[in-house]
């Protein structure tokens, strides 16, 4: 272990509390994040429970409402659209770059207590009264009738929007002007280009989110009448403005996750990524075509029937760009020499998944059979696909990946595959029944459902207490890894990025001396520092031996 | 790729002078067009006067004319982001057939459309 | 407490934190389009809709108020772009009166402001329980701030409207859900403003700005500016909706 790093630069609480240091952030979100996660997770036991059978022993109806609704804000808001970018992008951004910190580090530090203040705010709410319109908070319910804490949550939901604004603001602005010399736009680490595509969509999204739910504040607390239809005004209206940003904001979940692909993908087929410019066009595309495409989340209000066609043809036009990511991560395996390392596992369940989770969402995007499917578990199923198959897996990946560098220890590599197949199987197992479900036409939100569909409810179940226990290793052997794992070295895979050539943990400043780039992203043929196994010679690239991880 | 090599350009009282009467003028003139009846064309009217009186704004007072081409495509991509949030919506109210018993233009000339087609 | 003036640690030059932070503002702003948007887009809709109501209440607006804020703001505007012109000029005296006019032509919007907030209530025009678009034609004796010849215009007016919407006193609520929403909402970017400002007052009379460092002067001017644009977007929407009738 280097002698000097970040972690033991500064001691105290205050050093932490007030720390404008990117990496003690990461940290700080890490930690308030996974708190959330609990809390999400938690509200999910309470639903797999209750619906073990057709009546519903557990909860009475409101309960439930407020069950799936508490779900969905916690894990929506509070774990999908911050882990990666908060945790992973702040830690390694200005790293992969060659800076010294973020543009703005005390925004950064701000960006985490609006967080956690929101957090509270939403919290609060939800142990006084609870929550139980949905996480989308449709109105008039929401405004008028529902006895739950909306007002409250509302607030605490617009509060935590503008960290995610702050974050986004924090990355464009470190991309475009703090790069170090050399490092031009086409030798960025895709992970860089998929936290710019997904800023761009955090701030020109976002504050849409924060005046919807504001306007419905007011009409809550003040009586102002936009969606009130007693005044003439139009609940469709509120499902406009909210998924003109919760649409796009499904990929601010899901561009990073598919850049810690973009990432662990060459590092352990030691090849090159193929199409490098397609992949950052890509993530562009998604970020760009995302933002036109949210009138499919409404194809049954009685909107105009001509927008539907539009916005459904927009929704299948949407899923070349991530088609296109997909087929190049498959095509870099390709020739290569795959290792299965944890996080390589973790981006093979990214690929399967991701793309069941992805085609589910063309069958959702046609308008005749999402007549038929709307608001069913095939709903359920398709994002829980995406969002866990895809951007969990993705985070876990990076976390397993990046963890040597973050802590300078190394997890213990046969758990963390075992836990690995735990959680795909226990994924799969709670999920893929919910798929049938669907089809079946079971609806989503409803705390009952006819008999005939039991057996698959008691699948997913079971498949549920699977998942937690693939998601609870890794909490704790990563913990108990950043303390009394293996010393793991600089660059222990080794991997191509500018971080794998700061210590491990980084110092505070990350570089001695601002590095000055001249090599390629992924280039492994042209890096003699990291005394790979490469064939010489011109003429064919020859294949690169595999990733050790820590042997 | 270091972008951000340009010298201040100082903009001169003068100038800010004149743009602040032109925008007074235009000021003067938005509330004397809204007294004369141009139907539907009154907002249109309206609307564009004070896009002109923004776009000085943003040109002169805010140095928009002087600063580096990323901060022009911010803007752009700015009102670009509005004009796809309103204009997208609108293709959702202005296309239905009846909304409220209000008939939006563009619906009147799709129906018709229909209708003649029997 | 950062001093103003200082390098960052993550910056290399004063001209790189400089270009930062611009750039950073005007993203900034971005967002802040796109949250009076969400706004803007409810009026539009429902000024299509309900024409009627939209245009009775607008005329129940204070033109020559309205026009006399038009007119401080740019103003206002013209003021701080003369405040950055100072500070890259290094006239400490000018930035501080430059400033000082800035924010007490803020001020005056705000005392107008008050006084039309303080009309509408009194008025019966907040939506909610106590809305009435028919208050004042009812009871002329109430709302003694209009005289003899407005409130027969008003009566005209009404009866217009009601007969062109029969849910007129509905749909109008629309309207002041509007007009207390965007300019509520850009009141308190003025509030937010006026704090920017006053900070940099306190900084300039401190001389801390000059033709070498003047970059909070400037991106406090891009915000200012902005909150203006937005009002000169709000008073043709809310001011001047069917006043040729």
């Amino acid at each position: 272990m280097p002698e000097k790093h970040y972690l033991n630069a500064t001691y105290g609480i205050r050093s932490w509390l007030l720390t404008t240091d990117h990496k003690r952030i990461a940290l700080l979100y890490l930690a308030s994040v996974t708190f959330f996660f609990f809390i999400g997770g938690f509200f999910a036991m309470m639903i797999r429970l209750h619906l073990l059978t057709p009546n519903g022993f557990l909860l009475t109806p409101d309960m439930y409402n407020r069950m799936f609704t508490m779900h969905g804000v916690t894990m929506v808001f509070f774990f999908l659209i911050p882990s990666i970018p908060a945790i992973l992008g702040n830690f390694l951004i200005p790293i992969m770059i060659g800076a010294k910190d973020l543009a703005f580090p005390k925004i950064n530090l701000l960006s985490w207590y609006i967080y956690v203040v929101g957090g509270l705010f939403t919290l609060w709410s939800m142990v006084n009264g609870g929550l139980d319109t949905g996480w989308t908070f449709y109105t008039p319910f929401s405004t008028l009738y529902s006895n739950s804490a909306v007002a409250p949550a509302v607030v605490g939901v617009f509060i935590t929007g503008f960290s995610s604004i702050l974050t986004g603001l924090n990355f464009l602005v470190t991309v475009h002007t703090m790069r170090a010399p050399g490092m031009t736009w086409f030798r960025l680490p895709l992970f860089v280009w998929a936290h710019y595509a997904t800023s761009i969509v955090m701030i020109l999204g976002t504050p849409v989110i924060a005046i919807t739910l504001g306007l419905a504040a007011m009409e809550r607390v003040f009586g102002l009448g936009f969606f009130n239809p007693a005044m003439g005004g139009d609940p469709i209206l509120f499902q406009h403005l909210f998924w003109f940003y919760s649409h796009p904001a499904v990929y601010i979940m899901i561009l990073p996750a598919m850049g810690v692909i973009s990432e662990l993908i060459p590092t352990f087929a030691r090849k090159r990524l193929f199409g490098y410019h397609f992949v950052a066009a890509a993530s562009l595309a998604i970020a760009v075509i995302g933002f036109v495409v949210w009138t499919h989340h409404m194809f049954l209000t009685g909107q105009s029937t001509y927008a539907a066609v539009a916005f459904s043809f927009l929704t299948f036009i949407v899923a070349i760009p991530s088609a296109i990511k997909t087929f190049n991560w498959t095509a870099t395996l390709f020739g290569g020499s795959i290792s299965f390392d944890t996080p390589m596992l973790y981006a093979f369940g990214f690929l399967g998944l991701f793309m069941i989770g992805g085609l589910t969402g063309l069958f959702l995007g046609a308008l005749g059979v999402d007549i038929n499917i709307h608001d069913t578990y095939f709903v359920v199923a398709h994002f829980h696909y995406i969002m866990v198959g895809g951007a969990v897996m993705g985070y876990l990946g990076g976390l397993h990946f990046w963890w040597p560098k973050i802590t300078g220890r190394m997890y213990p590599e046969w758990l963390a595959r075992i836990a690995a197949f735990i959680l795909f199987i226990g994924f799969n197992f709670t999920f893929f029944p919910q798929f049938i479900l669907g089809i079946m036409g079971m609806p989503r939100r409803y705390h009952t459902y006819p008999p005939e569909f039991q057996i698959y409810n008691v699948m997913s179940t079971a498949g549920a207490s699977i998942l937690a226990i693939g998601y609870l290793l890794p909490m704790v052997y990563l913990t108990w890894a950043a303390f009394y794992g293996k010393v793991a070295g600089d660059n222990p895979w080794p991997a191509t990025g500018l971080e794998w050539k700061t210590q491990s943990p980084p110092l505070t400043e990350n570089f001695e001396v601002t590095p000055v780039v001249t090599w390629e992203a992924y280039d492994f043929h042209n890096r003699p520092d990291l005394e790979l196994d490469v064939p010489s010679g011109k003429g064919s690239p020859g294949v690169v031996a595999p990733a050790h991880g820590d042997d | 790729m270091s972008e951000h090599e340009h010298t201040e350009h100082i903009v001169s009282p003068g100038t800010y002078l004149v743009i602040i009467l032109t925008l007074l003028a235009l000021t003067g003139i938005t509330v004397f067009a809204a007294f004369v009846d141009l139907g539907r064309f009154n907002i249109v009217v309206a609307l564009l006067i004070a896009t002109i009186k923004a776009t000085l704004v943003v040109l002169i007072f805010m140095h928009a004319k002087y600063a580096p081409e990323r901060t022009k495509l911010v803007i752009i991509a700015g009102i670009f982001w509005l004009a796809l949030l309103l204009f997208m919506t609108l293709s959702d109210y202005a296309t239905r057939v009846d909304y409220r018993g209000v008939r939006y233009p563009l619906t009147q000339i799709i129906s018709h459309a229909i209708e003649r087609r029997g | 407490m950062h001093r103003t003036g200082a390098l960052y640690g993550q910056f290399k030059t004063l001209e790189q934190q400089k270009d930062t932070a611009t750039l950073g503002m005007w993203i900034f702003l971005v967002t802040e389009v796109m949250f009076f948007g969400g706004i803007m887009l409810a009026y539009t809709i429902n000024r299509h809709t309900y024409f009627h109501a939209f245009a009775m209440g607008s005329n129940t607006l204070s033109l020559g108020l309205g026009g006399f804020n038009t007119v401080v703001l740019l103003a206002s505007s013209f003021t701080m772009a003369m405040a950055v012109w100072s500070s890259q000029t290094s006239k400490k005296g000018l930035i501080t009166l430059f400033l000082s006019l800035t924010i007490f032509l803020g001020f005056v919007f705000f005392g107008v402001k008050y006084v039309e907030y303080a009309q509408k209530f009194h008025h019966h025009l907040v939506p909610g329980k106590n809305f009435d678009i028919f208050y004042c034609v009812n009871n002329p004796a109430k709302c003694s701030d209009i005289d003899a010849a407005d409130m027969a215009k008003e009566k005209e007016e009404l009866e217009v409207a009601a007969k062109a919407d029969p849910d007129l006193n509905a749909h109008a609520q629309l309207y002041y859900s509007a007009y207390f929403g965007m300019t509520g909402l850009h009141a308190l970017h003025m509030v937010i403003g006026a704090g920017l400002l006053f900070w940099l007052l306190k900084e300039s009379v401190a001389g801390k700005f000059n033709a070498e460092w003047n970059n909070p002067v400037d991106i406090v001017g891009l915000y200012w500016h902005f909150v203006d644009i937005v009002w000169i977007y709000l008073f043709p929407l809310l001011y001047l909706i069917d006043r040729h009738k």
